[in-house]
């Protein structure tokens, strides 16, 4: 029966449901975005920039393209991999979306266990995430290797056709990549948090003052979904199209 | 070490939703779901490499490459990330803005047909004509 929320003074008043809600919420003293943490409110709003940056190599990409009067690469044969003889195409980039899509089934797992409080599934969850992470750089390594190495491309050209190829290719997945490499690198850090009790015991991280608690767990999940569903418009739009 | 033991006790077993939870401000829901979201954004990842591996051309690639990713940007907003659960006012904060790009997008794919037709008349390439490179790829 233990109504109270830890955030009690936010839930002063009963909350509006619907659209009347969004009235009521964005009108309201105190906070516009209730019953969300802190932390996660501006995780989201950090994600929204980071939408549009994303958004805005996509739509420049899609301009070179369609200004261009040269013949565009055809992606399918240009990441085209032969195994056991046989020429695949796309077969890489198909593999690398099936490892992000895991990643992040591992890191909703996380999460879960987390709000459970359940220290060591957390920990390992967290772990795998980071691992598959890392599996993924790796095989965009692999792939940037092979483009540079063996196919000639260059920001500036390549030949197979438009010279933009590179560069648009490049700029995406490089960016891309630099996202998911510092995803890695903080689900290592909220790992290991997790494993010492840090959350459990509500010790301030190494940055802020702030209480550590499972909720950061849910941050960075948000953080590492989004950058699940970058790849999802990246593999739509620049390797399938 | 021992106090962590000791939270295990009130969330007893995988079926809990919330409700009657100490910590219900998080979002808890039961594993089921995320599972069926996951095994479902395989099927779509599937379904939309198959589209490249049929080789489907013209509209048709382009739909379903287009309905396929929506779906699973969907799929990993609503549930993934809980916006289904999330209250509205930050629903419409957050996926309302991203709306704006269409105007980029209108904006770009216009000036990049200008580009297209001042190009053809300028250095008269024909795209489908030309082939600059030795090896050219065309689909």
């Amino acid at each position: 029966m233990t109504q109270t929320a830890p955030t009690a003074s936010a839930e002063a008043l009963p909350l509006v449901p619907g659209l009347p809600g969004v009235v009521a919420d964005w009108s309201s003293d105190q906070r516009a975005f209730k019953k969300v943490p802190w932390g996660k409110a501006m995780m989201w709003i950090f994600l929204l920039s980071d939408t549009f940056i994303f958004s805005s190599f996509l739509i420049s990409y899609m301009w070179v393209r369609m200004g261009t009067t040269v013949p565009w690469p055809n992606p399918s044969e240009v990441f085209a991999l032969t195994i056991a003889g046989k020429s695949i195409p796309l077969i890489l980039i198909a593999i690398m979306t099936f490892v992000l899509i895991s990643s992040s089934g591992t890191m909703v797992l996380a999460v879960n266990y987390g709000y459970r409080k359940d220290r060591v599934r957390t920990f390992i969850f967290l772990l795998i995430t980071a691992a598959l992470g890392a599996t993924f750089v790796g095989m965009q390594a692999f792939e940037w290797t092979k483009l540079i190495v063996e196919e000639g491309v260059r920001p500036w050209g390549n030949p197979m056709g438009a010279a933009q190829f590179g560069s648009a290719f490049f700029m995406i997945t490089g960016f891309h990549g630099t996202h998911v490499s510092i995803g890695v690198i903080f689900l290592i850090i909220v790992a290991i948090k997790v494993l010492r009790g840090d959350l459990d015991k509500e010790r301030p991280g190494f940055l802020t003052g702030r209480k550590g608690n499972y909720e950061m767990v849910e941050t960075m999940g948000l953080y590492w979904h989004f950058v699940d569903l970058v790849w999802v418009f990246i593999f739509a739009f620049f390797y399938l199209w | 070490m021992a106090h962590a033991e000791g939270h295990h006790g009130p969330a007893d077993g995988h079926h809990v939703v919330g409700g009657g939870q100490q910590h219900n401000v998080g979002q808890q829901h039961p594993l089921g779901i995320y599972f069926k979201i996951w095994g479902l954004l395989f099927v779509l990842s599937t379904l939309s490499y198959l589209v490249d591996y049929f080789h489907f051309q013209g509209y048709l690639r382009w739909t379903l490459i287009i309905v396929f990713m929506l779906l699973k940007a969907g799929l990993i907003v609503a549930v993934f990330m809980h916006m289904v659960w999330e209250r509205l006012a930050m629903v419409y904060a957050i996926l309302l803005p991203p709306l704006l790009l269409l105007v980029l997008l209108g904006i770009g794919a216009g000036e990049a047909d200008h580009t297209f037709l001042t190009r053809l008349t300028f250095f008269g390439a024909d795209p489908a004509a030309s082939a600059p490179a030795p090896h050219a790829v065309k689909k």
